[in-house]
């Protein structure tokens, strides 16, 4: 049966914990001077980046690589997807190669999983629209794992544009399933209606609320998004109010968010430039998260394995 | 703790066989001190530091000691168990002669896996291979330089090593072919 990675609610406690610790078995690798394994030698990967990425599109090539695979990359622009191949057409193209996983960013929700009808590759979603970036949000979780903070009982506060925001979504669940409390900060119009039901945090529209948080996840503007706009005043009023820098945050609080930065606009330039923030820390997560990912995926049918405590896994 | 099966070694004979084992790779070695101990994970792993031990009492000096997980390096990636123990090999492999560690020495395949593993980390001017139990149906060309027991088998039979550190005692248990559990 082929597995797929769509959306982080997928995953339970145990799942997630797993992916975990998968990837503190690659982190190992990583500090090797020889960082690539054979593990997945004469595996295709494709990824079909049909929106813009640097990061993730990076590290998952990059991923691929260290595990040995062959990678393909097809991007939205330069392809046949410029003369206005269908998502359909252009996965059933890619599947006479015979990959082994896709990975797929594409603007639309859904995305992935409509593709998975096309294909017998495992499909990860590397964000879809507005709705689930599964990878980002185990990265974030990774980030936070390795630096020693324990995830039951801890306070996420996300500030920003809740609104069009992959991140929170798929951040938020996984951050509850692992015992953390969300709270969402942002003007009224970049909060979604439902939001609380929906994914079960606390809504505010006082960027003071971030006091309580240990950790600070300030979210990107995403223009490209907002069409006409309408969705706040100016950038620089925006800034003002919701903006995060260093005169918001108490001592020892973390600041993470997902790059790339809108620097002046929802971070300061000298919160950007602090080397306390996780920023670079989840990029160099993402990588390895991504290696977990595609291994896990391939490597085949963990149900048997699924149980297994933490320390006999470390063992 | 026994599985249905016959109990070929108890914990008096694990612990006499791995103590001979030792005396014979001090014997072997000009230098004893200089030789490196690497587990295979997992029964490997505490049967390396047991040998570790035993060396030191004889020797005098504790070898240097790693631990290898051969997951990535498997022959046949994608017939699952994903969980992958932990790989350390904290120290120059480059320098001094490697002696592999695992529990039952069987078809060779995971020897073969660790000794890719291994250079991964460097290039060992030796690699010898030290095992509990020899059980016969090598499928690569493969030898065990430290045996502590050679063990007629059929295919069909499952060799157990149970250790305390794992397992909570120890024995070598043979049983008719069951579950894939433990090692076989």
């Amino acid at each position: 049966m082929t597995r797929n990675l769509i959306t982080v609610d997928d995953l339970d406690r145990d799942e997630i914990e797993r992916y975990l610790s998968l990837t503190d078995r690659f982190a190992e690798v990583m500090q090797r001077d020889l960082k690539k394994v054979p593990t997945l030698r004469g595996r295709v990967v494709v990824n079909m980046f049909f929106e813009s990425s640097t990061r993730t599109a990076t590290s998952f090539e990059l991923a691929g690589k260290r595990l040995s695979a062959d990678v393909i990359n097809v991007k939205g622009s330069g392809s046949s997807v410029d003369k206005g191949e269908t998502l359909k057409d252009t996965v059933l193209t890619l599947n006479a190669y015979r990959p082994d996983v896709l990975v797929i960013r594409h603007k639309s929700v859904g995305a992935c999983a409509a593709a998975a009808r096309y294909t017998d590759a495992a499909i990860v979603n590397a964000g879809d629209g507005t709705h689930a970036h599964p990878t980002q949000s185990l990265l974030d979780l990774y980030t936070l794992r390795r630096r020693g903070v324990s995830l039951e009982g801890l306070h996420v506060a996300y500030v920003g544009d809740v609104m069009h925001s992959r991140v929170a979504r798929s951040g938020a669940a996984a951050f509850r399933t692992m015992g953390a409390k969300v709270t969402f900060i942002a003007p009224p119009t970049l909060l979604p209606p439902g939001l609380e039901e929906g994914l079960g945090g606390r809504a505010s529209h006082d960027i003071r609320d971030i006091a309580d948080a240990d950790v600070v996840y300030v979210l990107r503007m995403q223009h490209e998004r907002m069409g006409d706009g309408g969705f706040v005043p100016s950038l620089r009023e925006y800034s003002r109010e919701y903006g995060v820098g260093h005169e918001r945050l108490r001592p020892g609080q973390l600041v993470m968010h997902p790059g790339p930065m809108n620097r002046g606009v929802e971070i300061t330039d000298a919160l950007a430039d602090d080397p306390e923030v996780l920023v670079t820390a989840q990029v160099e997560s993402g990588m390895l998260v991504r290696m977990a990912v595609l291994y896990d995926l391939i490597a085949g049918p963990a149900e048997h394995v699924r149980n297994v405590p933490v320390e006999e896994v470390a063992a | 703790m026994s599985a249905a099966g016959r109990v070929l070694m108890d914990d008096d004979q694990v612990r006499r066989t791995i103590a001979r084992m030792a005396h014979e790779i001090v014997e072997r070695h000009a230098d004893p001190r200089a030789v490196t101990l690497v587990g295979i994970h997992r029964r490997g792993v505490p049967l390396a530091a047991r040998l570790a031990r035993d060396i030191a009492e004889f020797a005098g000096t504790a070898p240097d000691m790693g631990t290898l997980d051969i997951a990535l390096y498997r022959d046949d990636v994608g017939t699952g168990v994903p969980v992958l123990g932990e790989t350390d090999v904290p120290f120059d492999v480059s320098a001094r002669p490697v002696i592999l560690v695992d529990d039952v020495l069987y078809t060779g395949r995971t020897v073969r896996a660790a000794i890719d593993a291994l250079f991964d980390f460097g290039r060992p001017p030796q690699v010898q291979l030290a095992v509990l139990i020899d059980r016969g149906h090598r499928e690569l060309p493969i030898r065990p330089d430290h045996v502590g027991k050679n063990l007629p088998t059929a295919r069909h039979e499952r060799v157990y090593v149970h250790l305390t550190e794992v397992d909570g005692a120890d024995e070598v248990v043979l049983a008719e072919s069951g579950p894939a559990k433990g090692t076989a």
